[in-house]
């Protein structure tokens, strides 16, 4: 073995100060780094179960003198301290449903326009379009909605949907002001449209395209293939996606406010006035004294609350279980 | 071996154009109509945005001037406009670093079943009614404290923004290419290096433009803000005191019932709403280039 005795040794010393400062700065960072990021997690949880403990507390005198019955009881009355929401979730549900039944169709169907029909460069100016109607202030979609909306439909539509609808229950005769829980119901049309819309629209695209040229070259018509291949296979997300877009309509508080009326009796009439119970909170908050008064209307945001994550984790379970059933396809 | 013509003997006239008939007929006409009925969905929801804005406008010009921007009431509405950028540049303060760091962790170093605790997490958030997270906010502030103040809006509009910004940020983290990533942990980079230098830099006009769109969902954001900044003592900008505020603004006037006051509100509805719309639009406009040159 030769060993050459002159060969410099050109490794590096075994023991670099700046080196192992170095080494020393990166493990500090990434701890740190790890820790920060984990530390915003926990505190986005924290807030989402505080968020549930403090409504709930702040509830929590109204829970214990009215119990569950709150939620039948149909009498509000602050001046004698006698509350309960039962009139505020029939109008919520009313109200609500109402709204959904418009948007939900009027929605899939821009969302089949969009993917199916609409050639790119049309997509790509009314996508965002619709979804613009999402950034117009609920305030302001309010306000336009008592003084525009409203007079509008009590002129027009309201007569119009007794005289030819007179004989069904809901379609009673039109009040003196525009008010109603119709004119509500089309505000959260508005709304739902463009949550329901891109949702849709993004599920639709999904579909894959030989499926449906398959179907095409079959014989099948546009509707045909839409019927019989892309709604079927996209109807959960589609029931998702309304669910998202019922949630939204069920929390709205602001713009109901403005325009149903604050009646407090259960009517039948779309053209009564009502109240929901985002609406009432909304109403109601800002002149509430009594500790039981501001206690109820917390009650009322127990209740939203649950119908907020109740809704809230029901879409997202019926969304995965369709991502499952596409990915196991 | 000769085929038999399917079409001869059948009145069969081979010059006649080819026009169905019959069922074939029936179907074509249904889907015709469908057709027609999605186009007509889409353009009355563009017609409803059209209609709403041009009101806005139209009755909203009237009102705005300089003197409408820049004096206090009850001419103007300069007080509420610098209140709501306060109130959303504190909210916008809390809620990016903490949304972009979610953003990391979600990318960075969650599994896929912290993952799917996070996106649940976000996801609800981002689903409770804003009344909902203006009521916390109350009990956790303003009624301990027993004073409205505008930093309690500024919390709750922070978590309204929150869940829009990191799943804004995480879309874009996604983006951003894998051979940057690579090449950084090739260069033996560490993991805090590679993030601050690498890959946050890339991504940070998408996540610019998430907090953009999170703030104009946020300027508009009335009912939080209606339960902790709406008695307004004076013309303040101290955060731990009620602000006046543009939306809380329109609020009141529109529940008055005064037509001077409607002429305000809907002068206070074009302020808001051509911020918003310039912003979002700026936004996605943004988004699209950003996206077109990280996908290349």
């Amino acid at each position: 073995m030769l060993e050459p005795a002159s060969v410099p040794d050109v490794r590096p010393p075994r023991r670099d100060r700046s080196a192992e400062r170095l080494r020393r700065i990166d493990r500090i960072g990434d701890g740190l780094l790890y820790g920060v990021c984990a530390f915003a997690c926990l505190l986005s949880i924290v807030t989402l179960l505080l968020i549930v403990y403090e409504v709930v507390n702040g509830a929590s005198p109204a829970i214990s003198k009215f119990g569950l019955g709150f939620l039948t009881n149909t009498t509000w009355q602050p001046n004698f301290g006698e509350f309960g929401a039962g009139s505020l979730i029939f109008g919520t549900a009313f109200s609500s449903f109402f709204a959904l039944l418009l948007g939900a169709p009027l929605a899939v169907a821009i969302g089949l326009f969009l993917s199916e029909l609409a050639p790119k460069s049309v997509r790509g100016i009314v996508s965002p379009l619709v979804e613009m109607l999402a950034a117009i202030p609920s305030v302001i979609l309010g306000f336009w909605g008592i003084l525009v909306l409203a007079p509008f439909v009590q002129k027009n539509i309201e007569p119009f949907l007794h005289d030819t609808l007179g004989f069904l229950p809901i379609f009673g005769p039109p009040q003196t002001t525009g008010a109603s829980v119709f004119t509500a119901s089309l505000i959260l049309t508005v709304m739902i449209i463009p949550i329901v819309a891109s949702i849709s629209r993004d599920l639709f695209l999904a579909v894959p395209p030989d499926v449906q040229d398959g179907a095409s070259a079959l014989g099948a018509t546009r509707w045909e293939v839409v019927r019989g291949v892309v709604l079927p296979s996209t109807s959960s997300g589609v029931v998702a996606a309304s669910i998202l877009g019922l949630g939204r309509a069920l929390g709205e508080a602001i713009a109901v406010t403005q325009v149903i009326g604050a009646g407090s009796e259960i009517k039948a009439s779309l053209f009564e006035t009502g109240d929901t119970l985002a609406g009432r909170i909304a109403n109601q908050f800002p002149g509430a004294i009594t500790e039981l008064h501001i206690a109820s209307l917390f009650y009322c945001g127990v209740v939203l609350l649950v119908i907020g994550l109740v809704s809230n984790l029901l879409a997202q379970w019926i969304g995965r279980r369709f991502s499952y059933a596409q990915a196991a396809k | 071996m000769n085929a038999v013509d399917p079409g001869a003997g059948a009145g069969f006239d081979p010059t006649s154009p080819l026009t169905p008939s019959g069922n074939l007929r029936r179907r074509q006409l249904f889907s015709r109509f469908t057709e027609a009925g999605a186009t007509v969905a889409a353009l009355v929801a563009i017609a409803v945005l059209g209609i709403v804005i041009y009101t806005v406008a139209v009755r909203g010009a009237g009102a705005v001037s300089w003197e409408f921007l820049t004096t206090d009431e009850p001419t103007g509405i300069r007080a509420a406009l610098l209140g709501t950028a306060e109130i959303v540049l504190i909210a916008t303060a809390i809620a990016m670093p903490i949304g972009v760091l979610i953003a990391i962790y979600m990318i960075e170093f969650a599994g896929p079943r912290s993952n799917r605790v996070m996106k649940t997490v976000l996801d609800l958030t981002n689903g409770l009614p804003s009344i909902i997270i203006g009521l916390f906010v109350f009990g956790l502030l303003v009624k301990p404290l027993q004073e409205q103040m505008a930093f309690a809006g500024a919390i709750a509009l922070a978590i309204i923004e929150l869940p829009l910004i990191a799943r804004g940020s995480q879309e874009v983290l996604l983006l951003v290419p894998g051979n940057l990533r690579e090449a950084s942990d090739a260069l033996g980079v560490s993991r805090w290096r590679g993030v601050v230098g690498v890959i946050l830099p890339s991504a940070i006009g998408g996540i610019v433009t998430a907090t953009v769109l999170a703030v104009a969902r946020a300027a508009g954001e009335t009912a939080p803000l209606l339960l902790v900044s709406s008695v307004f003592k004076g013309l303040t900008l101290n955060p731990f005191e009620a602000i006046p505020n543009i939306p809380v603004t329109i609020y009141f006037l529109s529940e008055e019932g005064n037509p001077a006051g409607f002429e305000r509100a809907w002068g206070a509805s074009l302020v808001l709403i051509a911020i918003i719309l310039f912003a979002s639009l700026g936004a996605r406009a943004l988004l699209a280039r950003n996206r077109e040159r990280m996908s290349r």
